[in-house]
């Protein structure tokens, strides 16, 4: 019976430690930085040069997917997009948003692919594929030097505070929460990089670690699968939302797209 | 995709600049994949620069060389012709792309 005792409250003092929500932790406006400070200089160099920096190899295929018609006929991204009525120009930096018709919040791969279903009548493009890199870095690109703001209000209030729940949970085998890093360890040694504030406004951007392209879904897998825990999938409602508080949380930073990162 | 840096006119005995990257995976044939199936080697292997025909710069490729390939190098502009950069994979692929340079 004592030996019951006991091990029940093992188990439900080990499940109470996964769900806790690690210290509330803020980074100020005043020491915000963005990735890029947190670079080798040689890093930073490759990011600079707008030649060499191979992240413009996906902004050239995103350039011209968006000006070319599609097979079939159906009008091409620039067909709508180049009148003044819907600028796309600085969009990128105002994402993740919330689609006015469905009411559910979208990043800026999900609004490319509603745009093709409902314009273009054409398939979703896969999430990671060269395709969709190319149209968000082409997009993202476009809105360089723009400060990150997105809205929270109304119907996206309830996105950004599920994603700051998930930024607070400590989660996976070593229970960590991304606060627990990009909040309180900011600036310090993980092996031998510099932990840095974790801000998403170089992505989509170029990882050497990756030795190609990818989105900040994909970042968010890896950090996840970091510390041990389960990754979500791709264009998942959850990350999403942690896009939208991430965004809010690097207000103010400017947009870098195509980043270059370790 | 290809990105090419090259001038399009330059005096003649002007040391000119050529930057060529082109977006390729380089798959080194020695990583594993999530299920420990070996991915299979997918490597540029040389890569050839000509200007009017001859031939100004070549570059064997190993897989030790990062994914998407980024070469700079320099040649001197004697006369008007055309600048032709071209990628050979394992299997005999080729890509090529061509740059006009005007010499005055």
């Amino acid at each position: 019976m004592r030996r019951a005792y006991l091990l029940a409250l093992i188990l439900t003092g080990c499940s109470e430690n996964h769900e806790r929500i690690a210290e509330q932790s803020q980074i100020s406006s005043a020491d915000l930085r963005s990735g890029y400070e947190f670079l080798q200089p040689e890093t930073q160099a490759l990011q600079d040069d707008a030649f060499a920096n191979p992240g413009y190899l996906w902004v050239d295929k995103g350039k011209a997917l968006f000006n070319q018609s599609p097979e079939h006929g159906e009008p091409a991204c620039s067909s709508c997009h180049s009148d003044d009525s819907r600028p796309v120009s600085k969009a990128a930096a105002h994402y993740p948003a919330i689609d006015e018709q469905s009411g559910k919040l979208v990043n800026l791969e999900s609004r490319i692919n509603l745009c093709r279903e409902r314009y273009q009548g054409l398939a979703p493009l896969e999430y990671e594929s060269d395709d969709l890199l190319g149209l968000t870095a082409y997009l993202s690109h476009l809105a360089q030097g723009e400060p990150v703001s997105v809205t929270i209000d109304g119907q996206a209030r309830k996105y950004y505070d599920a994603g700051e729940d998930y930024f607070f949970l400590r989660k996976g085998q070593f229970n960590l929460a991304c606060s627990q890093c990009h909040n309180e360890h900011w600036g310090d040694k993980l092996r031998g990089d510099t932990i840095s504030q974790g801000h998403g406004n170089a992505f989509p951007a170029y990882r050497m670690e990756w030795q190609t392209f990818g989105s900040l879904h994909r970042r968010l897998r890896d950090c996840d699968s970091g510390i041990r825990a389960e990754p979500l999938e791709y264009g998942s409602e959850t990350y999403t939302a942690v896009e939208l508080y991430l965004a809010k949380r690097a207000e103010g930073l400017a947009m870098e797209s195509p980043g270059v990162r370790r | 995709m290809i990105r090419i840096s090259a001038p399009d006119t330059a005096f003649e005995g002007e040391v000119i600049e050529l930057k060529a990257m082109i977006q390729h995976p380089m798959e080194t044939g020695y990583r594993r994949d999530s299920k420990g199936e070996i991915i299979p080697t997918d490597i540029i292997k040389s890569f050839r620069c000509t200007y009017d025909g001859n031939v100004i710069f070549e570059a064997e490729f190993f897989p030790g060389i990062a994914a998407n390939p980024f070469l700079t190098f320099h040649a001197r502009a004697s006369h008007t012709g055309k600048i032709e950069f071209s990628w050979t994979d394992q299997h005999g692929e080729r890509w090529a792309e061509e740059r006009m340079l005007t010499v005055s």
